[in-house]
């Protein structure tokens, strides 16, 4: 923006401001000023001349939500979901920054393709858009992609989501060749063959449906390798939507080693267990699958005590005539940014999680996983700011889903806790009106 | 048909279908086992009413049982098969299903490789639905007729001991039967090499004896899988000589049963891999009773969901229950 066309200040004032950067929590005006924050003081002594005034009272304000594993689908899939829609859904849902996976079409291996997602991503206008490199190219688990082209273009780290890297060389070299641009690898851990046609967690509702099962060593057993390498290279490791009890059981212990390794869960796996897909619901079909209730009450746990860093949605929109199939035929994934803020809320609400928890999980703790400079109200800081009401009820209506996909297991749910404004660099980019 | 009259009734599986439902079915099944024994094979019962056997998979037994039940009943039934029908052309199957649905069928039979596809089309279209198999889900009306037989044979099924031995991960004939023979009251082991029997099986509330002797021990029943000769390729077992050395029911082991134990097998079987002709043709074989009840079978399940107000079904398992949004996990999350 250049100096000239400067916006007026904005103040957001009365609200609970909680910045779990600093361990700051109070309640306060926070002004902002040429898209970064210029000041936070007590209530009322902030003067601004012709200030847009936001008022906050009642609601919280915090750092722009981060969710870095979102599926954006553009380019290539754009009947599921555009940059365009996708960041739409994402301001919606108080997220300010998302991290883009590359499995798009051409996929995200090469300099031009994330040159591209940047460009589209800055004419949407809307949220920060970080995208993510391929390990490999075009996914194929084969030949390392060229990390410094991508990097040089704007990626953040590099993941082969969607598929797991079977070639333990592959995954060794990524891990060592991503320390040159101080990178996270990624990985989505699912062994290929003892998961082959699995379609929902090996247990008793896949037993009981008579569909093939992904049994929890499919995911623990690729853990325990990448841990192992990780411990062997040095190198920054980062596991994606973990969702078995013995997984975290081994990033608790490669944490307690001092190991370069963080970890994600994704709200569905915080919420739901495998008894979700009884009757068939394909919207409760993903990758990694639902697992038992003991494994949701361990991750619950490794939230709260920090095991699992983050909370990222894996956003993953499919086209309703991709979940209206049998099945063993749908296509894996749901869709996740606008609900990620009021399931979090759910698990404070229910005593399992401390509110400031929750928002680190959800703003600092990516930003240090993917070493960006968001997540944080400190003065000075681009100003990625969510206001929400933590008490306002509402039904999901998936039809109502500002995501061109509408496939969420949640539908009719009614949940507490809202975002009334998201602001982008300073600028609102969404308020709600409701 | 007035309006509201009723909800359609599905017969998608057999968990949760209550013992009172099931008996019903198979004493109607037992009433109209004569129609069949009669010189002139027909009942009017079904006239007017059209039936359409949706047949995505290879089936004998099953497709032209249903066919033979529909026309015994005058049903007007209709075959389709993956080959030759849209579904070569890439047609979905929830709009093969609209399409069938808007000629107005009284019901559709279907038979679909995937787990659920009965219950998709029971989900989208407004006729009754009944599973011919689907995956390895369920395959109810099988189970009906295995239930059929043995109480023909045993009176009651509560206090029988039935074991089930094969390939029971895969199976949706052992599936149906676990869950029906369960809610009338019968003991249910099972048997077949662990890689073919996981242990999450125990909690349908069947016991699990991976040695084939023990499992047939006392056994009032025995019902034999099929077993697929692909499974060898994928590491299930090492090769059908060795799962035929620890699993064929042999008449050496059929001597650990109780002395008027009787066979079941679903067929097409394996004669000298999971039966030896010897059992298979022998004194205590049931199966040529089972084809003839599979007939029966069908035409009360036909009836009993085709017919308004047809009686006794009251089971609500029977009527579809509307979707509704997913519970959520109980208080404290995980108990």
């Amino acid at each position: 923006m250049s100096a000239g066309a400067t916006r007026p200040p904005t103040v957001i004032r009365g609200g609970r401001v909680l910045d779990p950067s600093r361990g700051f929590d109070e309640t306060a005006d926070v002004l902002i000023e040429d898209g970064r924050i210029a000041a936070i003081d007590k209530p009322g002594l902030i003067q601004a001349e012709a200030a847009d005034v936001i008022d906050a009272a009642g609601k919280i304000v915090a750092p722009g939500l981060i969710d870095m594993h979102v599926h954006l689908r553009e380019p290539g899939y754009e009947y599921k979901e555009t940059i365009a829609s996708g960041c739409m859904s994402a301001v919606v849902g108080g997220v300010t920054s998302v991290a883009c996976m590359a499995n798009t079409n051409p996929v995200n291996d090469s300099g031009a393709v994330t040159s591209f997602i940047r460009e589209r991503a800055a004419t949407a206008g809307l949220a920060n858009v970080f995208p993510i490199g391929a390990v490999s190219l075009g996914l194929q688990g084969e030949k390392l992609a060229e990390f410094g082209e991508m990097f040089e273009a704007g990626i953040v780290a590099v993941s082969d989501d969607g598929f797991s890297i079977m070639n333990s060389h592959l995954m060794r070299c990524a891990l060592e060749y991503a320390k040159l641009f101080a990178i996270p690898v990624i990985v989505h851990e699912e062994d290929n063959c003892l998961c082959a046609n699995g379609v929902v967690n090996e247990g008793v509702t896949a037993i009981q449906l008579g569909l093939p099962g992904m049994p929890a060593a499919g995911e623990s057993a690729m853990v325990a390798r990448d841990i192992e390498l990780a411990r062997a290279t040095r190198g920054r490791l980062h596991i994606a939507h973990l969702s078995v009890a013995e997984s975290l059981e081994m990033v608790r212990r490669a944490k307690d080693e001092g190991l370069n390794v963080t970890a994600e869960v994704s709200p569905h796996h915080l919420m739901l267990d495998e008894r979700a897909v009884i009757g068939y619901n394909t919207n409760a079909k993903m990758k990694p699958p639902l697992r038992t209730a003991k494994d949701v009450a361990a991750l619950r746990e490794g939230l709260a005590d920090g095991t699992i860093d983050t909370i990222a949605t894996d956003h993953a929109p499919h086209h309703r005539d991709e979940k209206t199939v049998q099945f063993d035929a749908a296509a894996f994934g749901i869709v996740g940014l606008e609900t990620l803020l009021p399931l979090c809320l759910e698990l404070v609400q229910r005593g399992e999680l401390k509110l400031e928890r929750m928002i680190e999980a959800l703003t600092v703790a990516p930003a240090r996983n993917l070493n960006i400079d968001r997540g944080t109200l400190a003065i000075g800081a681009v100003a990625d700011v969510v206001v929400f009401d933590p008490r306002k009820s509402w039904t999901l209506r998936a039809t109502e889903l500002a995501s061109k996909s509408h496939n969420t297991p949640f539908d009719g749910w009614d949940l507490q806790g809202k975002v009334t404004h998201t602001l982008v660099g300073g600028r609102q980019v969404w308020e709600d009106e409701s | 048909m007035a309006e509201g009259e009723r909800q359609r009734r599905h017969l998608l599986g057999l968990n949760g279908v209550s013992a009172a439902d099931l008996i019903v079915l198979l004493d109607t099944a037992e009433a109209l086992a004569e129609v069949s024994r009669r010189e002139v094979k027909k009942l009017p019962t079904l006239r007017g009413k059209t039936v359409i056997n949706l047949f995505m998979e290879n089936s004998t037994r099953t497709r032209i049982s249903f066919e033979i039940a529909a026309k015994r009943l005058s049903a007007d039934s209709i075959n389709v098969s993956a080959a030759g029908s849209s579904i070569s052309k890439g047609e979905t199957l929830a709009d093969t299903a609209r399409n069938l649905a808007a000629m107005s069928p009284d019901a559709i039979v279907i038979r679909h490789p995937s787990a659920g596809a009965a219950r998709l089309l029971a989900d989208i279209v407004d006729c009754s639905i009944i599973n011919a198999g689907d995956g390895w889900h369920e395959h109810p009306t099988q189970a009906l007729l295995d239930i059929l037989t043995i109480r023909q044979y045993k009176r009651e099924i509560a206090g029988l001991t039935v074991t089930i031995v094969g390939d029971i991960l895969h199976s949706r004939v052992a599936r149906s039967n676990v869950f029906g023979l369960l809610t009338l009251g019968a003991r249910v082991r099972v048997s077949g090499p662990p890689t073919l029997l996981p242990p999450e099986f125990a909690a349908l509330g069947v016991e699990i004896e991976y040695d084939l002797a023990a499992a047939v021990a006392d056994s009032d029943v025995v019902m034999m899988l099929r077993i697929q000769r692909e499974r060898q390729g994928e590491n299930f077992f090492p090769s059908l000589d060795e799962y035929a050395h620890y699993y064929c029911l042999t008449e050496e082991i059929l001597a650990e049963a109780k002395p008027d134990v009787i066979i079941l097998h679903p067929g097409p079987m394996n004669r000298g891999i999971e039966i030896s002709s010897g059992v298979a043709d022998g004194p205590y074989s049931v199966m040529m009773n089972q084809v003839a009840n599979g007939v029966a079978m069908r035409m009360a399940v036909l009836y009993q969901l085709i017919v308004p107000g047809a009686d006794g079904i009251r089971g609500s398992k029977l009527a579809h229950p509307p979707k509704k949004s997913l519970p959520r996990l109980d208080a404290g999350g995980a108990a």
